[in-house]
């Protein structure tokens, strides 16, 4: 007898959820370039003044080029921090070097922090939806993800409220909120000044850290979003930032923003993980902040996703005029909610042989919710293939919607 | 002996891209490993200029899908001249059509469980609540629902009631126009491989699939250490040879070449069914093809190698 697995008798308990899914084999079609890929969540990296990443180069290997290419200290380069340090009070933050840890992208630093405090059963509180990546750090966690209501103005206090005291009647001990408060990945929604306000006060009243990630915050598309959670409160925040979508997600830089105690778990932590983050990708990133004019850069950055945040809005309007849709201020996403009895992932093979391809509502749940949902990333293709990619899910939308007029009332 | 050039074709905008890519990139090992020289090419708007200009020795189509069971492509590659592995355009179109097949093989006295096939256009005329009814009573519940023309099982469903059987209609006819309903045959699963690397069709040893959720699904196919597999299947010798007659039977009565796998299910009493036939079967890491030419004694690069230089003989 055999099962292609010798080593099944050996796995950790949580290896079980590791299994292999049609959805992603059903993304493997999004390398053709027939195929309009509304699925990943990419910057349009072309879209990267080269001549600036190529003056970073030039600059990392005439001044800094064997301190690049050793290893580095597990808290990442000093004069990155610096840098990011001045990044971070564009958010209206004022954080110390020294608690400010380099990670292998901000997704790295969840990791780090998820171990730190999750033991098996732990309760994490999300928005719902949430970003697929952190459900997936949870769930591999063991963690009890849970869902609160969340609306245009992002996570609700209220529900937080009643989410953080039914789970703590229940005995479930809750360790962590994690948030993307600024154009959140999947919804696309902003959490507005007076909630963020609340939110705080929700959670450092009963004990429960904050995870705050904002990779899109710099991302607005007509005016700033409220200032960094992290700018309110320094011991009850954990804050995580990125270059993935400002600079290069290839380039793999994150950090962490922690109260001294957590940053000295984090720094050992990441230390026992990786020995330190790469030096040569570090020091690319700190070169190309000194030497570029990275601002005129992001803020053309701007000006493209807003372009193609109309595009997407007005494909929406005229092709899907049955579907909601949020209508984000910034960032990459749209959340698309389709008529009642339609399932996104149902229609997804409909949508290979329309070529078209998107991420079903499901992937954005810890607890299978999502079917009616769509996430549509419009951040990668033109803004021509972005209408395209919507006019071809419209014919998605109505085929399933025939079906299910069809076969609805058998059920 | 002068060096075959195989130009191996995966990929393909379907819904089995990512198990062809795998299957190809094996095969391509195995060939590479034979002392074959093998080139993996996408079916892309390149393609044809690229074989017509390098004029491979053979094309091996690991292709998955209609995009390379439909028999397509195989017509493209006869049009071209080009020496192919696998069943010419005629027995791909008959096996591609799980309808069809099923006619063809019982005419040559074969047992295929009772099925309907509903195109989705039957249901925009008639009433498809009173449809499904008929059907059920008819057939009798559990009943398989699959895509009439598909594989790797995607659009799969078991349906054990009237209640789940719209779900698992839509299910399946998002993977295409036609949808086959069969009479479920509980019992023990058999794939079984026929080869024929210059010397006539070999029935391999029958692979006996046990997957732990009870369906062999799309995870339980691909993710190792989920579905437990007995080469050879454990059933008695009489029944080993009466599945190996009935799979190349089969493998026959479509007029297949070069390689082929069965499925077939025996049942309690010992009756042997035929569920489908395949003109790509998998080749990927877990695929039951290549387990049987392993259990037969076989290595891949021996066994594929020699199908490559057969095939290249002409």
């Amino acid at each position: 007898m055999t099962n292609f697995d010798a080593w099944k008798h050996a796995y950790a308990a949580r290896a079980e959820n590791l299994a292999v899914s049609e959805v992603r084999a059903l993304f493997s079609v999004v390398s053709r370039p027939e195929v309009v890929s509304l699925a990943g969540g990419m910057p349009d990296v072309a879209a990267l003044d080269v001549d600036l990443i190529d003056k970073a180069y030039q600059s990392l290997m005439a001044n800094r080029r064997n301190y690049a290419l050793q290893y580095g200290g597990g808290q990442g380069d000093l004069r990155l921090r610096e840098q990011i340090q001045d990044l971070m009070a564009l958010e209206g933050i004022h954080g110390s070097v020294d608690d400010i840890t380099v990670t292998t992208g901000s997704q790295h630093a969840l990791e780090l922090i998820s171990d730190l405090f999750l033991d098996q059963g732990d309760v994490v509180l999300v928005e719902a939806p949430s970003y697929v990546g952190a459900v997936g750090i949870f769930r591999h966690k063991e963690a009890h993800i849970e869902h609160v209501f969340t609306d245009q103005d992002g996570i609700s206090p209220e529900a937080l409220e009643e989410a953080a005291d039914r789970l703590s009647a229940e005995g479930k001990k809750i360790k962590l909120l994690y948030l993307v408060p600024n154009f959140a990945n999947p919804s696309g929604v902003t959490l507005s000044e007076g909630r963020r306000k609340q939110v705080l006060e929700i959670c450092k009243s009963r004990g429960i850290l904050i995870v705050e990630d904002n990779p899109y915050g710099q991302l607005y598309f007509d005016q700033k979003p409220p200032k960094a959670m992290r700018s309110l409160d320094e011991e009850n925040i954990v804050y995580l930032g990125s270059f993935s979508k400002i600079l290069s997600p290839g380039l793999r830089v994150g950090y962490v923003l922690a109260p001294p105690a957590i940053r000295e778990k984090l720094v050992l932590a990441n230390e026992s993980a990786i020995l330190s983050p790469a030096s040569f990708a570090q020091i690319l990133v700190s070169e190309y902040l000194s030497v570029a004019n990275w601002q005129e850069q992001v803020e053309s950055f701007r000006q493209l996703y807003k372009t193609k945040r109309d595009a997407a809005m007005q494909a929406v309007d005229q092709y899907l005029p049955k579907v909601e849709t949020t209508r984000p201020a910034g960032g990459f996403f749209l959340w698309l909610t389709l008529p009642k009895g339609l399932n996104s992932k149902e229609m997804l093979p409909l949508a290979v042989t329309e070529l078209v391809a998107y991420t079903p509502g499901t992937a954005f749940y810890g607890d299978g919710r999502g079917a009616e949902n769509i996430r549509v990333c419009f951040s990668h293709p033109s803004a021509v293939n972005v209408k395209v990619g919507i006019e071809r899910l419209s014919r998605v939308v109505n085929q399933q919607i025939e079906l299910i007029e069809t076969f609805g009332k058998t059920e | 002996m002068a060096e075959i050039r195989v130009l191996v074709l995966a990929g393909g905008i379907s819904h089995e891209r990512d198990i062809s890519l795998k299957s190809g990139r094996r095969v391509a090992d195995a060939l590479t490993d034979a002392g074959i020289s093998a080139e993996i090419r996408e079916p892309d708007d390149e393609f044809i200029g690229h074989l017509m200009a390098t004029r491979p020795d053979l094309v091996w189509s690991t292709l998955h899908g209609a995009v390379g069971e439909d028999g397509s492509i195989q017509d493209l590659l006869q049009l071209s001249g080009t020496p192919f592995v696998g069943s010419d355009s005629a027995g791909a179109r008959l096996a591609w059509s799980k309808p069809v097949s099923k006619v063809l093989v019982s005419r040559q006295g074969l047992a295929t469980p009772k099925s309907i096939t509903l195109p989705r256009s039957s249901f925009k005329e008639m009433n498809a609540e009173s449809v499904l009814a008929m059907v059920g009573t008819e057939l009798g519940f559990p009943v398989i629902v699959k895509p009439a023309k598909s594989g790797s099982a995607q659009g799969l469903t078991k349906v054990s009631d009237a209640k789940s059987f719209g779900k698992a209609m839509v299910d399946a006819f998002a993977y295409g126009d036609q949808v086959l309903v069969e009479s479920y045959v509980e019992g023990t699963e058999l794939a079984v491989s026929v080869i024929d690397t210059g010397n006539g069709p070999v029935v391999l040893p029958a692979v006996e699939i046990v997957p732990e959720s009870g369906q062999f699904g799309y995870s339980e196919r691909y993710t190792p250490g989920q579905t437990d597999y007995y080469v050879p299947a454990r059933l008695s010798q009489e029944l080993l040879d009466e599945a190996a007659e009935v799979a190349l039977a089969a493998h026959n009565a479509l007029g297949l070449r070069h390689l082929s796998r069965i499925d077939l299910i025996v049942d309690e009493s010992g009756k042997i069914w035929f569920l489908e036939a395949n003109v790509t079967p998998g080749m990927t890491e877990t695929s039951l093809l290549p387990q049987a030419v392993i259990a037969a004694g076989s290595d891949l690069a021996e066994t594929y190698g020699a199908l490559a230089r057969s095939v290249a003989r002409g």
